[in-house]
């Protein structure tokens, strides 16, 4: 064992580069113990305690060094790492500049980040909004909660807050919004006329918003704003809060001359406050309600252009030879399939294939209890339909979008059940929706054509007749580009309409070949 | 101030799928994208029960006023030194009562430093003639009790032991003279009793501070409160954290002002030359002198945010050596604890990982208040500790501001352009984002007796923090 200790004069570093610097001098092989520190008194006292004699005269400003090993080899070893590590310690650091600030990890750090950002859309967790929607009411800022599964006291929670703080929460659930021209979560690119009328849109659910302002911006009409507002927000515990910060929004808003609010019927005490405050605001408010014995949504805009004194145009559709030529197998019928993304897509569906075809139609979001689709046809991941008749699926809804993306996004479970359709011998015509927009899927009739096409084989190559009736909602602004995949659409034999209830209709029609002449005629509209 | 929604195309925030943020982006519009992560609710008994308290916690509408008030009471405090007394006067301490660094523990439970420093205490206060004996008395609870310096309106650090014989430094909120916080005077480093050190040197030390440093700075304060000057804290920590000190781990200029202040007045007190001079050589020469004067003014700043209903802000956190504890506003003097992490960080030569004990003492007061570790940005030496580099310190800075309530612009962080540091740890922040509260501190041998290992760095267990939000809940 040697001992070696020496003082350098005139060294200084600070007490945690030495103990940095000591430690790699104890890490050097057969260093055995080592002490690299000013020798203050009690450094000295600390190296004495470690067995080494420290010789007189060291100072506070005197480097001392002492370093044991097993033999001068080692004490050389180990004063090398020294030297190696003062000068390391001695080199310029290799600076990294300030860097950044850490990416925020919650909307406060954010919104501190982002002074002047005015939205924030929530995506995360349904259990995790309430804090992050809560960062974004504290610091001002309104709020778009696309997620669903939030509890309904923390959206009364929220829209309290938020009417405290002056800002809107739109949503929970709010698949859709646009605001100063921008789309937030999914949303259609609304191009309108620089000259006519424009409308704010206050809506409770997302893609009949999306249908709404698809036709309306078909029409010319220019859409100032859409705020949804979450298919709750009309109910008795939530109480039309947001809705009526949105009227207020928008009848400061310069750019809306006319508001629009679409909804499902509104709990009664609460349509009560809405109309009353539809009543007091200066803008001319027209609502649009949702349901049985009601218009849809195609024939509220006409109403709404009527009130616009917009002309009706001819809503698009995009039709096969085969059906043009009108030389379908006109006299078989059948059930009809509806799968849908969209629930209120669905839901109207059945409200217009209800009112023309004689027969039940079951369905995961049932017109009437006793048609909800038996247990036994879910939980599988692709729903079990057959023997089941007419059916309508809401592939949207939350049963199939737990720990997955939603069908506008991922549409594997509706092509695998499209797939399954074509094989059942009861089918007669298939009835499904393409949404296009922000969000939605970049190329939907990629993948959706083959199978369209390979469908139609299937029942061809078994003798039976198929149809596949496509409910597009889209504009002619889109990303996806409408016509070519309304074109892609028929070229693998379906029939593609712009309005959804045109398409239930055309289906309702096939499914019940006595209803077809009525119903094909007037829907013709611009060729494929 | 709430934003106008509607006054043009608008810049989004967005936290959640990365779709939503990139058709934002599609469209031309400033996006700045939260990195979320899913609460933690872990370790628990029941983590649903505590996602479920903290969504209660979160929808609770005091939460926003209540904390923004425990915020606003913790940087209204100025505390300022008004007197240097023995803990037996100060505190009503009778022989045998000692007060301890963290959350409650009992003797079969304690760590080796706290058990060496009660020792040391015991042989102190002449309680026990030698080590065995003051353990059998300890053990046996013949004739002792200890309490922690929390319930005290104390604070120590390390084992944060007192003993009534212990001189203490007296603070006061000059904003509100009647709320009070004491601490005992720094030892130094080395062999000491807060590091759980009991040999003859340092009862000596206890003794030569008893007798001459304590009524030395009783004579000094008291003449300078007397001629109308006051002695502020406060301002003093406000200075040093923009002079390279966090007040945790590194207190130099701190320690530095302080003499400054005081030193005329030692000098002009009458006492010996040589006590005068001992007494200004050992203040100096203990670059930690002054954390004894940071800690009550933590103290006061915490105990003030304490006590207001629906508040999430922590007003303590604390180590026994065995526990880490914290202390919530809404829920005033209730502890949450888990076990003490081991620091990370650098060993005093002949001293590895194996001599460490847990985490322990009340120091982390200081980044209760918002310093220490909260603030390593400006005291860039201390992230060495764990081997890193400047710009490590600045992103421990900002990062801490994401669990934070407020900022305080009295003690303002120079290399991030004099932000105030950063404020009033919220506990649903820690559960929301993962992030804790960052600590430096010095590491206690394990074995009673050792004294200082080393210096590093530590968090709090989340234990601390899964069971305060279910109390808090419980609350709402």
């Amino acid at each position: 064992m040697t001992d070696h200790v020496e003082l350098r004069r005139g060294v200084y570093q600070d007490s945690v580069t030495l103990l940095r610097i000591a430690q790699a001098v104890s890490a050097a092989p057969g260093v055995t113990a080592a002490q690299v520190a000013m020798a203050t008194e009690l450094n000295v006292e600390l190296t004495v305690g470690l067995g080494f004699s420290i010789p007189d005269g060291a100072g506070p400003n005197d480097l001392l060094v002492a370093v044991r090993g097993d033999d001068d080899a080692t004490i050389r070893a180990g004063l090398d790492a020294l030297d190696a590590a003062m000068a390391a310690a001695a080199a310029p650091a290799q600076s990294t500049g300030f860097g950044g600030a850490p990416a925020p990890r919650s909307v406060r750090a954010a919104a501190q980040a982002a002074p002047d950002s005015a939205v924030v859309v929530l995506s995360v967790p349904g259990s995790a909004v309430i804090g992050e929607a809560m960062d974004a009411i504290e610091a001002g800022r309104h709020v778009m909660i696309f997620s669903d599964n939030v509890p309904v006291e923390h959206e009364v929670a929220l829209k309290e807050a938020a009417d405290r703080a002056g800002v809107i929460v739109m949503g929970p659930d709010c698949g859709t919004a646009v605001i100063g021209g921008v789309g937030l979560g999914f949303a259609n690119v609304l191009a309108g006329s620089t000259s006519g009328p424009t409308v704010g849109v206050i809506a409770a659910s997302g893609t009949g918003a999306q249908q709404l302002t698809s036709l309306l911006d078909e029409a010319g009409v220019a859409i100032s704003q859409v705020i949804g507002v979450g298919g709750r927000d009309l109910s008795e515990p939530v109480a039309a809060r947001s809705t009526l910060a949105a009227l207020r929004l928008l009848e400061g808003d310069p750019n809306t001359d006319h508001i629009v609010i679409i909804s499902k019927p509104p709990h009664l005490a609460v349509a009560k406050k809405v109309q009353d405050a539809a009543s007091t605001v200066s803008t001319p408010t027209m609502p649009v309600l949702l349901g049985k014995g009601r218009p849809n949504i195609t024939e509220a805009v006409e109403a709404v252009l009527g009130a616009l004194e917009v002309p009706v145009p001819e809503w698009p559709s995009w039709l096969p030879e085969s059906v043009r030529g009108n030389d379908s197998e006109s006299d078989v019928g059948g059930a009809l399939r509806g799968l849908f993304s969209g629930g209120t897509l669905a839901d109207e569906a059945m409200l217009v294939i209800g009112d023309v075809l004689q027969t039940p139609i079951r369905s995961n979001i049932p017109l009437s209890p006793e048609l909800a689709l038996p247990a036994a046809a879910l939980g599988h991941g692709v729903p079990h339909l057959s023997g089941l008749g007419t059916v309508v699926v809401d592939l949207g809804d939350d049963e199939f979008t737990k720990g997955r993306p939603h069908p506008m996004i991922d549409p594997s479970v509706k092509l695998d059940l499209l797939a399954a359709q074509a094989s059942d011998p009861d089918v007669r015509v298939i009835l499904l929706d393409v949404v296009l927009g922000y969000c939605a899927e970049p190329d939907p009739s990629a993948l959706l054509a083959p199978v369209i096409a390979a469908a139609l084989d299937t029942a061809a190559a078994a003798g039976r007749p198929l149809d596949v009736v496509v409910s597009l909602c889209g504009t002619a602004g889109d990303p996806q580009d409408r016509e070519r995949q309304a074109a892609a659409l028929v070229a693998a034999g379906a029939q593609v309409h712009a309005s959804n209830a045109a398409a239930a209709r055309a289906a309702a029609a096939i499914a019940d070949p006595s209803l077809q002449t009525r119903s094909i005629a007037p829907l013709s509209g611009k060729d494929a | 101030m709430a934003h106008d929604l509607l006054a043009g195309p608008p810049s989004v925030i967005t936290a959640g799928i990365d779709l939503l943020a990139s058709a934002l982006r599609e469209q031309a519009v400033d996006v700045t994208a939260v990195d979320f992560r899913p609460p933690v609710t872990e370790p628990s008994d029941d983590p649903a029960a505590t996602a479920a308290a903290l969504d209660a916690v979160l929808a609770d509408p005091r939460r926003a006023a209540a904390n923004a008030e425990a915020a606003a009471r913790m940087l209204a405090v100025r505390a300022v030194l008004v007197d240097v007394v023995p803990a037996r006067e100060a505190l009503g301490m009778t022989a045998g009562e000692f007060y301890h660094a963290g959350p409650p523990i009992t003797w079969d439970r304690t760590s080796g430093p706290l058990r060496g420093a009660l020792i040391g205490a015991m042989l102190f206060e002449g309680l026990a003639a030698d080590a065995a004996d003051a353990e059998a008395k300890l053990a046996a609870g013949d004739g002792v009790s200890f309490s922690p310096c929390h319930e005290h309106h104390a604070v120590g650090p390390m084992a944060g032991l007192v003993s009534p014989s212990m001189w203490m430094f007296k603070l006061v909120d000059a904003e509100h003279p009647d709320r009070v916080a004491y601490c005992s005077l720094n030892e130094g480093l080395g062999k000491v009793l807060r590091y759980g050190a009991y040999s003859n040197e340092v009862i000596e030390r206890l003794r030569w501070m008893a007798d001459i440093l304590g009524p030395a700075l009783q004579i000094a304060v008291r003449s300078i409160v007397a001629s109308g000057k006051e002695i502020d804290v406060s301002a003093i920590v406000g200075q040093m954290v923009q002079m390279g000190d966090e007040g945790h781990n590194r207190n130099r200029a701190g320690t530095l002002m302080f003499l400054r202040e005081v030193l005329p007045a030692l000098i002009s007190s009458g006492l010996p030359v040589a006590d005068v001079s001992a007494v200004a050589a050992f203040m100096g020469g203990n670059d930690h002198f002054f954390l004894n004067l940071v800690m009550p003014c933590g103290k006061l700043m915490g105990d003030a945010a304490s006590g207001i209903p629906g508040s999430t802000v922590v007003t303590a956190m604390c180590r026994n050596g065995t526990d880490f504890g914290i202390r919530v506003s809404g829920t005033d003097d209730e502890w949450f604890t888990g076990p003490a992490n081991y620091p990370e960080g650098l060993f005093l030569a002949g001293f590895s990982a194996e001599d460490a004990n847990p985490d322990i003492g009340d120091s982390a007061i200081t980044e209760t208040m918002g310093i220490g570790g909260m603030v390593m940005a400006t005291a860039p030496a201390i992230v060495r500790f764990v081997g890193g580099a400047v710009p490590d310190a600045l992103a421990v800075t900002q990062r801490m501001y994401q669990i934070t309530e407020t900022e305080n612009p009295a003690f303002p962080v120079p290399i991030l352009e004099f932000r105030g540091a950063p404020t009033g740890v919220d506990v649903t922040r820690v559960l929301r984002s993962g992030i804790l509260p960052q600590i430096n501190t010095g590491m206690a041998g394990k074995v009673a007796g050792t004294g200082q290992v080393g210096a590093g760095l530590v968090t709090p267990p989340m234990d601390c923090f899964t069971k305060a939000i279910v109390s808090l809940a419980g609350k709402v």
